[in-house]
């Protein structure tokens, strides 16, 4: 229970880094809509939007620097996220 | 001096201070009262709907009307009473005394919550008054029929998604609440229980309650621009409104029930004088609850048309979420073995939930199980198997609630006796309402039927007169809670062990001049 009074200063580089791969992905997030991967276009879809998400979570939303237990909450809360639509999906493909 | 919470000091007096205040004890109580008013609406509705049920055929008013009030009974009674239920009214009131806290984390977010949820409500029951009359979907919203009857279905959704704002936030606040303001010494496992279920319930809050924001959303989307999300014709698919409104609304059940079971494991060590059996099962019990509860929405769904895998792998899973629970139950029961058994008030209601409870989820087995669920679905079953769990376990465990913390909130007493004859009325017109609704559905009653083959006629009759003894029991609690003053409460009168004893009845202000330092278990009686 402690406060984290620790200040981050992040080079401009990072987000210039960071903005370029958010880019680059929306691009391919864009392409792959013209291929047609069939049962797997939501997976590929969602697999490119977390990749997007984590990037934000952890540099935008100072993810990386804050305690371990916020990590422990993102990830516990992508992984019954995950679940959830796995479930559903199971049931869309199996039908 | 130390002022009590009910006085008013600040800049504004009488109801303005109320409506300003971002006292959570205050909150809880201005969540209770607006919930009374929701319930005892919903409770008229019901009673309304077993009066025309009393004989077959068309009684007092025609099926469209049937439809509009069991419609509002259920929006009323789920989105503004069950769903804030405990954890609006005495998780704001108690839980930051009983983790050693002067407020919730967030003060003016927990006003702004309990403002959210008026204005869901409001928004909720304009449906009634509103467009071309009222919803006659069930509160269930089922689309493609919510999305093509002409009834104000918009108003409803939208009040209902207002209302998970409400919850959304509240959930928030007790998350942080838990993890940043527990009293110095206070490690999770040195914390009450009731805290701990209301933790388990403020993750499903918070991550459950989206999806049918989003959803409830989409209805709206297909209704006004022809988007098809669930409308076959306009190449959505309805099963999918199906699982995204039971991905959140299995869930909220927990939501309901969690918060109850906290309460309960309050008071079975404090009547029974002894520390509570299993601490860390029942606080585990419940994070797995809320865990395992994410994960079988689809036994709603078996006759929906869902794959057969689906349907066998979600029965499965469904049983798994019987342990946790079946755990509470053996733990309350062994807490209470060889105590020194005091029965007051609280405690009965404590019993008659865990009788009723049982009732409730020894029922939901056969509904989760995918064979036995075939036979019952939608029927008068599901009905009796729904209010066991609802009424018998989240109502009489916010009756024992109130009993128990009544002297906390307003500093005085009540009459046992009468309490006791409530008691008695309500647990007799419970069983009698709600068990003939196992047999007739079991014979094939279905249920939202607003007519039925005479076969069904005893049945029926033994449920309104159930529902008049219920009404005459709730009367007489809450004739008896609230129409006289009692004599004045000490500030221990049940001999707890928890930090809300050891403050005064009412409490002061900020709860504590000095945090308390905790230094061992919370159910000490040794």
């Amino acid at each position: 229970m402690t406060n984290s009074e620790t200040t981050h200063i992040t080079d401009y580089r990072v987000y210039g880094w960071v903005l370029l791969a958010l880019l680059i992905l929306t691009t391919v997030t864009i392409t792959v809509t013209w291929i047609d991967l069939s049962a797997l276009t939501v997976l590929v879809a969602l697999i490119i939007a977390s990749v997007k998400s984590f990037i934000v979570l952890r540099h935008f939303m100072h993810l990386k620097f804050e305690s371990r237990l916020f990590t422990v909450f993102v990830v516990m809360v992508l992984s019954i996220y995950i679940l959830v639509i796995s479930l559903t999906f199971f049931d869309y493909l199996l039908r | 001096m130390t002022h009590s919470y009910l006085e008013n000091t600040g800049k504004y007096k009488g109801i303005l201070a109320w409506l300003t205040t971002t006292d959570h004890k205050r909150i809880g109580l201005m969540y209770m009262y607006a919930m009374m008013v929701f319930f005892i609406v919903g409770v008229l509705l019901g009673e309304l709907m077993r009066l025309e049920l009393f004989r077959p055929g068309q009684q007092f008013y025609n099926a469209q009307t049937y439809n509009g009030i069991f419609t509002i009974h259920g929006i009323i009674m789920i989105f503004t009473v069950v769903i804030p239920g405990l954890a609006a009214v005495f998780g704001n009131f108690s839980m930051p005394i009983m983790i050693g806290a002067h407020d919730v984390a967030f003060p003016r977010l927990n006003l702004f919550s309990w403002y959210l949820f008026i204005l869901g409500a409001a928004i909720a029951l304009s449906s009634q008054f509103l467009g071309n009359g009222p919803p006659d979907t069930g509160w269930t919203f089922y689309a493609p029929y919510s999305t093509q009857t002409h009834t104000n279905v918009v108003a409803a959704v939208f009040g209902a998604f207002v209302l998970g704002f409400s919850s959304i936030l509240t959930g928030l606040n007790f998350i942080v609440t838990i993890h940043r303001l527990r009293a110095p010494g206070m490690t999770f496992f040195r914390m009450p229980l009731f805290p701990w279920s209301l933790y388990a319930t403020a993750w499903i809050q918070v991550l459950a309650t989206p999806i049918v924001g989003i959803t409830l959303l989409m209805v709206i989307a297909e209704r006004w621009l022809r988007i098809g999300f669930f409308d076959p014709s306009l190449g959505g698919d309805p099963i999918l409104y199906q699982h995204l409104f039971w991905i959140y609304s299995h869930p909220a059940v927990y939501i309901m029930i969690l918060p109850a079971m906290g309460v309960i494991t309050e008071i079975i060590p404090t009547f029974a004088q002894r520390r509570v059996f299993g601490y860390k099962a029942i606080a585990l019990s419940s994070l797995a609850i809320a865990l395992v509860g994410y994960f079988v929405w689809a036994h709603h769904m078996y006759t929906s048309g869902m794959s057969i895998t689906a349907r066998w792998v979600f029965s499965l899973l469904t049983f798994l979420v019987a342990v946790p629970s079946a755990i509470k139950v053996f733990n309350w029961v062994t807490t209470m073995y060889k105590g020194s058994i005091s029965v007051k008030p609280p405690f009965l209601f404590a019993l008659g939930f865990i009788f009723l409870f049982m009732i409730g989820g020894l029922t939901g087995l056969s509904l989760g199980s995918l064979a036995t669920d075939i036979h019952v679905h939608d029927t008068a079953y599901v009905v009796a198997h729904f209010h066991y769990i609802i009424f018998g376990g989240v109502g009489f465990a916010f009756f024992a609630a109130l009993h128990y913390w009544y002297p906390k909130m307003y500093g005085r007493m009540y009459n046992f006796r009468r309490a006791n004859t409530a008691f008695g009325f309500l647990f007799v017109g419970f069983n009698l309402l709600y068990f003939p609704q196992f047999v007739i559905g079991i014979m094939g009653m279905p249920r939202r039927y607003f007519d039925y083959l005479p076969q069904f006629t005893l049945g029926q009759q033994i449920s309104a007169v159930g529902g008049v003894v219920l009404l005459i029991g709730l009367i007489i609690m809450l004739a008896n809670l609230f129409s006289k003053k009692g004599v004045k409460a000490p500030d221990n009168p049940w001999g707890g062990s928890t930090l809300e004893w050891t403050v005064s009845s009412p409490p002061p202000v900020e709860n504590f001049d000095e945090l308390p330092v905790i230094t061992g278990e919370p159910y000490n009686y040794e």
